[in-house]
């Protein structure tokens, strides 16, 4: 146990959990925003993965970084115009749809790899986001180095979770997003689109999704892998069932997730980890997010027009 | 723009709007294969040759198609109720590992009793994997979208966990990998001298039950009402809970069986590559046979063929072989939405 306690207490450990919960709180943000809107968006995974190769191909074609997590964003952006088009007009099944593009993006995304660099066997590297200290606040003890020591993209993790609450719960645009989720009719009776409403809440919050992959790329690693992004979309989609749709516990979910994550792999060292197989401790974030769900669906608050299609063949 | 229900679609419409969908796949992948550097018509023929120009590419596609017939059934039966399966791949896996445990030598029967045994085993484990989702959406409402998708990571590491442990090939050198089943634990060959076992036959012969079982019986009867509305079904007296439960032994057991069949009759034991993902493409096979059990077998040949073909004209025309994989997700969003638009018309305003 003491190990556990040693873990616990070591900055190193709290920036590592910080930085891991980074990727995922940028796509758990895009896929909240499709949510509220009453889209749920399985094309999250495939999404990550060409976030991740967009951001890394565009700084490696000679982009500097900024512009690089911009062209993710975009590439992000497409795949959510054709999932929103496919399931907000069409109506067409949001699993099947979701599922589609996550097999389409991901096959895509190393398709054009394979274009791109046909006979690398190690991927190129690139020069990734650096640590930017925040002065002052990075001498704290423990919360320094976990809070203020990290990549400018973590900060915008950060901020990007603090905007898309402030925009939901603040703003009439964020009003009228959350009722498209909850009760279109009414937002129709407003004279206001519930299709555009959700298409856009799609497009933004895919591009999210794909900022996130790019986190992966661009911050976290400096080249591309196949199979990079491993379940982290999917971690997301459980992330926002357990933060219930708010952006605030979405945040705190993620942070806790990453801390497990963090953990386990320290604990992988301690004499504690060479008794215990080692699969034991990578399968124990999925159970515990299975266990949080079990927990948190008992107040959960789905929203009520989630996967529900408006107005398809009616009127 | 809104859409607006075709009251009698003319067949023009059924059948045009699909072939449509699958030309406009057909030239997308040839501008894919042309960026590669490939001549497309070329690309396509290769594919079509490699899937079934030989008899050899066409046991192939047969072997194939086996393992995606049980997860496309799966999927489908499970859709069919709204039971959001998502985790063929997991109830895959334990059903291998149900077909490894007690193939493997533990139990020294005849084939005759040893292979329906290890099936209903198999089945066993299957269904339970998705019980557990099932029971804790009619429980506690948990959305099994989540659970089933989150529990296929949880099983792979604990089938990985069993084969570098308790399941570990003694002979193995250290590979993670099964012992090989006994002689008496394997599907025999259908025809004397082929690779195709007995697994495709049971894969035919579960198609063709599922389609009696949905069409011909109550539980048919009430999975699709179930499916269609299940506050209405509830209303009308159908045991919704009893009637998920049932979906999810059928489910997972038909996507055990994909693992039963793998192990038993193709690959003789088992390791971390069973899968290729059969449970994720089950989807797409269960999608483009709208569902239906008989197409499931007509889609998993297709999809299948895909598959086998692009392998090898990967390796004859040097196009990566991701392209089968943006051709299957393209087929399966453009039919998704030409059968939508087979029932419903655009009109603008």
């Amino acid at each position: 146990m003491t190990e556990i306690v040693d873990i616990l207490l070591s900055a190193s450990f709290w920036a590592a959990a910080i930085r891991i919960a980074s990727p995922l709180i940028f796509a758990a943000m895009g896929e909240l925003i499709c949510e509220r809107a009453g889209v749920l968006n399985l094309g999250i995974e495939g999404i990550m993965v060409t976030g991740a190769f967009a951001g890394w191909m565009a700084v490696y074609s000679g982009l500097s970084l900024w512009p690089g997590v911009g062209v993710a964003l975009l590439a992000g952006m497409g795949f959510g115009l054709l999932h929103a088009v496919l399931t907000v007009p069409f109506g067409l099944s949001q699993h099947v749809v979701g599922l589609g593009i996550t097999l389409l993006a991901t096959a895509a995304t190393y398709f054009a790899y394979r274009l791109a660099l046909p006979e690398v066997t190690s991927p190129p590297k690139i020069a990734a986001f650096t640590e930017w200290p925040v002065p002052i606040l990075s001498d704290l003890p423990l919360l320094g180095p976990a809070l203020f020591t990290q990549t400018p993209l973590t900060y915008a993790a950060f901020a990007t979770a603090g905007i898309v609450a402030l925009v939901l719960w603040r703003t009439p645009l964020g009003l009228a997003i959350r009722a498209a989720g909850e009760n279109p009719s009414a937002v129709a009776a407003q004279g206001l689109s519930v299709t555009g409403l959700r298409m856009g809440a799609v497009i933004v919050g895919s591009g999210l999704m794909a900022v996130g992959g790019a986190f992966l790329t661009m911050s976290a690693f400096d080249s591309f892998f196949f199979e990079m992004v491993n379940g982290r979309g999917w971690i997301c989609i459980a992330l926002v069932v357990f933060g219930a749709w708010k952006p605030g516990k979405t945040l705190l979910g993620a942070v806790l997730f990453a801390a497990f994550d963090a953990l386990q792999v320290r604990l992988q060292q301690t004499p504690l980890g060479a008794e215990v197989p080692y699969q034991i401790f990578l399968m124990a974030p999925y159970i515990l997010s299975i266990l949080a769900l079990v927990v948190m669906s008992r107040r959960a608050a789905v929203p009520a027009a989630l996967m529900v299609p408006f107005n398809r063949g009616e009127r | 723009m809104r859409l607006e229900p075709v009251v009698r679609p003319t067949s023009l419409r059924t059948l045009g709007l699909p072939a449509l969908a699958l030309a406009a796949t057909v030239i997308f992948a040839s501008g894919l294969a042309a960026l590669a550097g490939a001549a497309p018509l070329s690309v396509l023929g290769l594919i079509v040759e490699g899937a079934v120009g030989s008899r050899f590419a066409l046991l192939e596609t047969l072997n194939r198609a086996t393992p995606l017939i049980f997860t496309g059934l799966a999927v489908a039966v499970a859709f069919r109720a709204k039971l959001w399966n998502i985790g063929a791949e997991a109830q895959l896996y334990l059903g291998a590992v149900a077909t490894v445990v007690l193939g493997t030598g533990y139990l020294g029967w005849p084939a005759a009793l040893l292979l329906p045994t290890l099936a209903l085993a198999a089945i066993a484990c299957g269904a339970v994997a998705l019980l557990v989702p099932t029971f804790l959406k009619t429980r506690f409402g948990v959305d099994e979208v989540v659970t089933t998708l989150l529990l296929n990571f949880v099983v792979l590491l604990f089938v990985s966990m069993l084969l570098e442990g308790p399941l570990k090939d003694p002979m193995g050198l250290g590979w993670p990998k099964s012992a090989r089943l006994v002689e008496e634990a394997r599907l025999p060959r259908i025809v004397e001298g082929l690779r195709l076992h007995w697994g495709f036959g049971l894969a035919l012969i579960c198609a063709g039950a599922v389609w009696v079982i949905q069409t011909r019986t109550i539980w048919g009867y009430e999975m699709r009402a179930v499916g269609m509305n299940a506050e209405a079904a509830h209303f009308a007296g159908v045991p919704v809970r009893a009637t998920l439960i049932r979906t999810a032994i059928l489910s997972g057991g038909l996507a055990a069986l994909a693992g039963f069949s793998e192990v038993a009759g193709a690959k003789g034991s088992l390791t971390l590559d069973l899968s290729p993902g059969f449970g994720y493409t089950g989807i797409i096979v269960a999608m483009l046979a709208l569902l239906n059990p008989l197409g499931v077998v007509v889609a998993a040949l297709f999809v299948a063929g895909v598959f086998v073909g692009a392998d090898s004209m990967s390796r004859a025309a040097g196009v990566p072989t991701y392209l089968a994989d943006i051709l299957l997700a393209t087929a399966l969003l453009s039919m998704v939405l030409a059968i939508m638009l087979t029932r419903f018309r655009v009109r603008r305003g």
